[in-house]
């Protein structure tokens, strides 16, 4: 009988992953928390050509990018002269699950099925559940999806309900849990048991079929503006969407193109409290995720986490969910996409840019989501409201406060963002990594590393740890 | 209500009772259990709410729980009419067909 404590359980997790991802992370390893990332990107993940191929074996990929021309105009009215970039949208809604995450579970179940695992799990609570479900569904694979779904009082948060029923509608089991990280606990229990793969959203698999869209979005605006696009808008929560869309701009040879994050603040609100839990209105694309997992991408359920979003990101804004509402309704009203709101998160960032970038200037949004029942802001608002919280007009960065007041903009001239610098998450990066590892000497090999994970030159590390040295 | 053998059903049961919790959490939620609900096929001839069942989920596994509905119903919904957002679309309209000399003799206004 296997002891199912919480604690025996996650003393087996190394050898619960490695038979359930097939990746032996241990080979990767350089010397203490250094590892050859491009190495384990390159052994076990796939190419551009042979995603493209797998993808289009399931009808992932390939959607459309459009001008959201109306918005532009919109854009041209409000913003200072000579001010005002171009919009365009990557409609990654038209994916077979309704979201970019089709790229994701694509490739993840394509490798199950080669390696012969009879069934994949997942644990998310987003649409990358839809999206496995999906491909499991078209390989004849079985499929259990867990969600942390609830508080204590069985309130289930809407937008996670209709992720879960999209999951029974492709045939799969989807384990509703309540709040807390123990998410990850009970998915390893599932794994021991049944034998199936970890279709984890932080594999080499997952962030290689990531690539696709960020190679695509660099091809379409080539024939669509002749050059390509100065800036990229990527809705930021686990870091996946971030680094699998940087890496396929570069490999299309997009060198120059800013990537920025952009998450929904909630800051605040802490993601495992059982009250914190349904007084938030997005379940995904916000600080709760963008942050910890910027800061230390290890915390997935992999041992090394392929989403390594400080490499990638080249400025991080904050947007209120007030504005990602907004610009919802805006994208319906005056693009006719009903789509969202999540995956909006850009869009409202995007917004804000455009606003204080140059005409001749192209920002891409680099993905939409399917919306319905559960996901709309009608359904939000209104559980927002039920839940206590105060739904108004008015400023929405002034006015908003996570948890309690969601200001919808009363004009778009009042959408902006908020900043992050991207050093201060580096700083925090290296603040836990010391608290971590108890020391503040590294090996070369780690110095290497660590100019790599954060994209900075030792002598800035070495400021930034002198900085932050007696705070810890 | 009574489910028979096959009907499709809803169960809970407890994960992690509050003192088998993670360390970490925060302290309301380690008040509390955690708990799950899955759905399945009823594998007993005849059992009513609040028995303890056995459900054969779609992945095919045998899972013991509380039986808490039969047939269960999505509840999710579309929510009611907004009011903060229901008029923005006609704003932005609005604001895309005001011609520049509309804009001023707004703002002389």
């Amino acid at each position: 009988m296997r002891d199912l404590s919480y604690s025996a359980v996650m003393a087996r997790r190394a050898e619960i992953m490695r038979k359930a991802v097939g990746i032996d992370y241990e080979k990767f390893i350089i010397d203490g928390f250094a590892f050859d990332y491009e190495g384990m990107m390159k052994e076990v993940g796939y190419s551009i050509e042979e995603v493209r191929k797998i993808q289009a074996e399931t009808c992932v990929g390939n959607t459309p990018l459009v001008e959201l021309k109306n918005i532009n105009k919109l854009i041209r009215k409000i913003a200072p002269k000579g001010k005002g970039a171009r919009i365009f949208l990557k409609d990654e809604a038209t994916n077979p699950s309704g979201s970019f995450k089709d790229r994701r579970a694509a490739v993840s179940v394509y490798h199950a099925q080669k390696l012969g695992y009879k069934g994949v799990i997942a644990a998310t609570s987003g649409n990358y559940g839809a999206a496995v479900a999906s491909q499991a569904a078209k390989r004849g694979l079985k499929c259990i999806i867990v969600q942390e779904c609830y508080d204590s009082h069985w309130r289930g948060q809407p937008e996670i309900l209709e992720k879960g029923r999209a999951c029974e509608a492709y045939g799969a089991e989807v384990v509703q849990l309540t709040v807390g990280p123990e998410l990850f606990y009970y998915t390893l229990v599932l794994l021991e048991e049944t034998g199936y793969f970890n279709a984890s959203l932080y594999s080499p698999y997952a962030i290689a079929g990531i690539e696709t869209l960020g190679y695509e979005i660099a091809e379409q605006m080539l024939k669509l503006t002749g050059r390509f696009p100065d800036a990229v808008v990527v809705t930021h929560a686990g870091g996946g969407l971030i680094t699998g869309t940087a890496r396929g701009l570069k490999k299309a040879g997009a060198f120059n193109t800013k990537v920025i994050g952009a998450s929904v603040d909630l800051r605040g609100l802490h993601m495992a409290s059982d009250t914190d839990f349904n007084r938030k209105y997005f379940t995904t694309g916000h600080t709760g995720f963008g942050i910890p997992f910027a800061v230390f991408p290890d915390r997935s359920d992999v041992p090394k986490n392929a989403a390594r979003p400080l490499r990638y990101m080249d400025r991080y804004v904050l947007v209120t969910q007030g504005e990602v509402f907004y610009v919802t309704e805006m994208l319906a009203h005056l693009e006719g996409l009903q789509r969202g709101p999540a995956g909006n998160t850009s869009l409202a960032a995007a917004f804000a840019l455009a606003l204080e970038m140059d005409e001749d200037q192209t920002i891409v949004v680099n993905e939409t989501e399917y919306t319905g029942a559960g996901k709309l802001p009608s359904a939000q608002l209104t559980f927002a409201k039920k839940m206590g919280m105060i739904v108004k007009r008015g400023h929405p960065i002034f006015e908003d406060k996570p948890g309690q007041v969601i200001a919808i903009p009363e004009h778009p001239s009042q959408i902006g963002v908020i900043e992050y610098p991207v050093e201060e998450l580096k700083k925090s990066y290296l603040k836990e990594l010391i608290k971590r590892e108890g020391r503040t000497q590294f090996t070369e090999a780690e110095w290497k590393f660590l100019e790599e994970d954060l994209r900075a030159t030792r002598e800035q590390i070495e400021n930034w740890i002198a900085e932050i040295r007696d705070k810890i | 209500m009574l489910a028979k053998k096959g009907d499709w059903v809803q169960i809970e049961l407890t994960i992690l009772t509050p003192e088998q919790r993670a360390p970490q959490i925060p302290e309301d939620t380690k008040k509390v259990p955690l708990k799950a609900r899955l759905k399945g096929f009823l594998v007993d001839e005849v059992a009513s709410l609040g028995a303890v069942v056995t459900v054969r989920t779609p992945s095919g596994r045998l899972v013991t729980g509380t039986l808490v509905s039969v047939n269960p119903k999505y509840e999710h919904d579309f929510g009611e009419p907004v009011p903060e957002l229901i008029t923005i679309g006609l704003e932005l309209r609005q604001i895309l067909e005001e011609t520049a000399e509309e804009k001023n003799l707004g703002g002389e206004m």
